[in-house]
């Protein structure tokens, strides 16, 4: 199939890890932002193609991973008005809050559903003029442009049964708080190819030159993973402190400015909450004022977001690419995708749950 | 590094009362196993080897018979390729078939909603009827329930049917064994896809169409081909990839398979991309695996191919390897296949 056998053709793959291994000199970390890269990375054992001095974290860029418990208590205790259809992504659905998942709330009568897309969720209100209908909205700059459209939709269709429990949340505050974190070892980006899609790569040129980090867009196929890693390394090895686009096929300079234009439209930025991580300072998206009556929380007043309860998980270490999951001793014994202590085990793009799925056995078998 | 904080900011344990039935629970995955397990096996006091087999062998002479029972729920009840009635019927068929057996009578029990349009339950039956004859067997007994609106979805079929055992010795996964050789009957992922793509009307262009089909014939060409069969195993509910593992852990081996040889058609392909599913646990409907004697693959691949050009022979029984069931190499890795834990969900981006 174009577009897919080519970037993983084994003998492609090969030469570009022997071309990386010929031009580390030292060891180098590099950080994948996204889910789906750590998830083809631990899939196609693309780390275990490297030389042993590159070596990879995790990073913060699964959004079922992030999103706080708290964003999840408000949507099970949304669902279980009688009136209200909830509704998100189906990863979404599986993800604990402090009580339960939207999953189990449904098991237990709750009216919530799976939907492809916000738009679906739209269609839902028109159909259902007598219960009101709330989409769960999450995930980085790739889904907020559907949450838009969404509401400018609902907008249009007068529909008044139509409201967003949004909990978005934007990629480069969150490279920023990862590099001022002192325990950071992360000396180069892979950036997440399909968030840049949308948003463009204007905003990474300046954290590179205030972090004098090399930052490498990159795409999700083990050929685009290997060649943003040679890409960074290069980088790294001659000093340099670039942003470099490796996924040029689907990324441009500004991004997509239409997807860009109605995401401004309709939210405005300000600090989020991130599970594991905490506060982070302009890292999320909430509806603007004008659009306050498809806010979920406006219109369902008494619904309250709790805030993140501590526990003894590392996921936060491994969302922030300080641990490994397997460096857990509650990994794949206590803590398995059936009973999941943290959301990097729920979540299918969950460093843990990549790990548990594709690392359960030795190396060379 | 500095030093770690003493409590990590995160979440706590799920609450998993185990106190209600899951959508999980019927996925074909981990959670089906534990009801099997902690509901069924110990209540009905079967033996394993019959709970593990998609048919149970009866009778004490040479000529034996299979039985076999299975429920049919899906929607939308209408989807390219087929409907909830041919699913009913080939579905028994291929349990049959898969013990070797030819399907001789099928019985089929409705439980349908109230209000539901008879024009659908005719386009049911005739698909039912057309079925049955193109699988060579009479659906010979029958029962109907209505239930009140809002109790049941549109109509679910219940079918049991009774086989005669032709092959000259038992088919089943206890008797996979290693040197053995694993090939899948043709491409996979066809009718999950297409019941999911029909479900959340995706539109894909062209539609998928389910390869919801009877699977005798095939079996039978084996058969009278001469090859040694140990195990077949329709790939139904979970998929390629949860049958292999069901065939491992009954026979006490690992199998390995290469991703390069498995087939997948292009649309199937495409669509799983766009959601983030893997093939190898999309529920198929006209595909099985074989498991045949490695002196007899390339023989078998051949009566196979008869029938489906895109048998392919994908990969080999080994001895066991510890707790793996099955596992799987692709570009730079080798890694395990394990049970999923309830229903495939997309992914978010």
């Amino acid at each position: 199939m174009r577009f897919v056998d080519e970037f993983r053709d084994p003998e492609g793959a090969r030469s570009v890890a022997d071309a990386i291994a010929a031009t580390a000199t030292r060891p180098w970390t590099i950080m994948e932002i996204c889910g789906g890269q750590t998830h083809a990375i631990v899939r196609y054992g693309i780390d275990r193609m490297l030389p042993g001095g590159i070596s990879l974290l995790h990073g913060p860029g699964c959004p079922v991973c992030v999103t706080p418990p708290g964003i999840i208590d408000a949507a099970c205790a949304l669902a279980s008005r009688p009136e209200v259809i909830l509704c998100s992504f189906g990863d979404m659905l599986r993800v604990p809050g402090h009580e339960q998942s939207l999953l189990a709330a449904r098991t237990g009568g709750a009216d919530v559903r799976m939907v492809y897309s916000p738009l679906d969720a739209v269609t839902l209100a028109r159909e259902n003029p007598a219960r009101e209908v709330v989409f769960l909205a999450i995930g980085f700059e790739t889904t907020a442009p559907t949450s838009a459209m969404a509401v400018l939709y609902a907008e249009q269709e007068g529909l008044a049964n139509f409201s967003l429990l949004s909990s978005h949340v934007l990629v480069p505050p969150a490279m920023r708080q990862l590099l001022a974190d002192p325990a950071s070892q992360v000396q180069g980006f892979l950036a997440a190819g399909h968030v840049c899609a949308v948003s463009g790569y204007r905003d990474y040129h300046a954290i590179a030159r205030q972090f004098g980090i090399p930052i490498v867009v990159t795409g999700f196929e083990p050929l685009d993973i290997l060649q943003g890693i040679l890409l960074c390394v290069r980088q790294l090895e001659d000093g340099a402190a670039k942003v470099e686009n490796q996924y040029r096929r689907a990324v441009r300079h500004d991004g997509n400015r239409s997807a860009r234009t109605a995401v401004k439209k309709v939210f405005k930025v300000q600090a989020q909450e991130w599970r594991g991580i905490g506060r982070i300072d302009a890292s999320g998206l909430t509806l603007r004022s004008r659009y306050a009556r498809f806010d979920a929380l406006d219109r369902f007043a008494e619904v309250r977001v709790p805030r993140e309860r501590q526990t003894e998980c590392i996921s936060g270490e491994v969302l922030r690419g300080i641990r490994k999951p397997d460096d857990c001793p509650m990994f794949g014994k206590l803590c398995t995708p059936e009973h999941p202590l943290g959301a990097t085990m729920v979540s299918s793009e969950g460093a843990c749950a990549a790990y548990y799925r594709y690392r359960r056995m030795p190396e060379h078998v | 590094m500095t030093a770690r904080p003493a409590i990590y900011p995160s979440c706590p344990v799920p609450a998993d009362s185990g106190e209600r039935i899951e959508i999980g629970h019927g996925g074909g995955g981990k959670l089906t196993q534990q009801l099997i397990d902690r509901v069924f096996r110990p209540a009905f006091a079967v033996s394993e080897e019959d709970l593990t087999c998609d048919s149970a062998a009866i009778g004490r002479s040479n000529s034996q018979l299979a039985f076999t029972t299975d429920a049919y729920v899906v929607q939308p009840l209408f989807f390219p390729g087929g409907n909830i009635g041919s699913l009913a019927v080939f579905g028994t068929v291929n349990d049959l078939a898969m013990a070797g057996a030819r399907a001789m009578a099928i019985s089929a029990a409705f439980v349908i909603e109230e209000g539901f349009a008879m024009a659908d339950l005719k386009r049911v039956v005739e698909t039912m009827k057309s079925a049955a004859k193109q699988a060579g067997v009479g659906i010979v007994a029958g029962d109907t329930k209505v239930v009140e609106r809002g109790k049941a979805d549109g109509i679910y079929i219940t079918t049991s049917g009774i086989g005669e055992i032709v092959s000259p010795g038992p088919i089943r996964p206890h008797a996979a064994r290693p040197g053995d050789a694993v090939i899948a009957s043709g491409d996979i992922g066809r009718h999950g896809m297409a019941v999911m793509a029909a479900r959340e009307s995706l539109g894909f262009e062209p539609p998928i169409e389910s390869d919801c089909a009877p699977l005798f014939k095939p079996v039978q060409a084996l058969i009278d081909g001469g090859i040694e069969l140990h195990c077949l195993r329709d790939c139904t509910r979970g998929g390629l990839a949860t049958a292999l593992i069901e065939i491992a852990r009954c026979a006490e081996v690992t199998i390995a398979i290469e991703q390069a040889k498995i087939r997948v058609c292009d649309p199937v392909r495409g669509a799983c991309e766009i959601l983030g599913i893997d093939p190898l646990y999309v529920a198929n409907e006209g595909r099985f695996t074989a498991i045949v004697a490695g002196s007899d693959a390339e023989r078998a691949l051949t009566i196979l191919q008869r029938y489906d050009h895109a048998a392919a022979i994908i990969g080999k029984v080994g001895e066991r390897e510890g707790s793996t069931d099955a596992k799987i190499r692709t570009i730079g890795n080798t890694r395990a296949l394990d049970l999923q834990t309830g229903e495939q969900l997309p992914r978010i981006c």
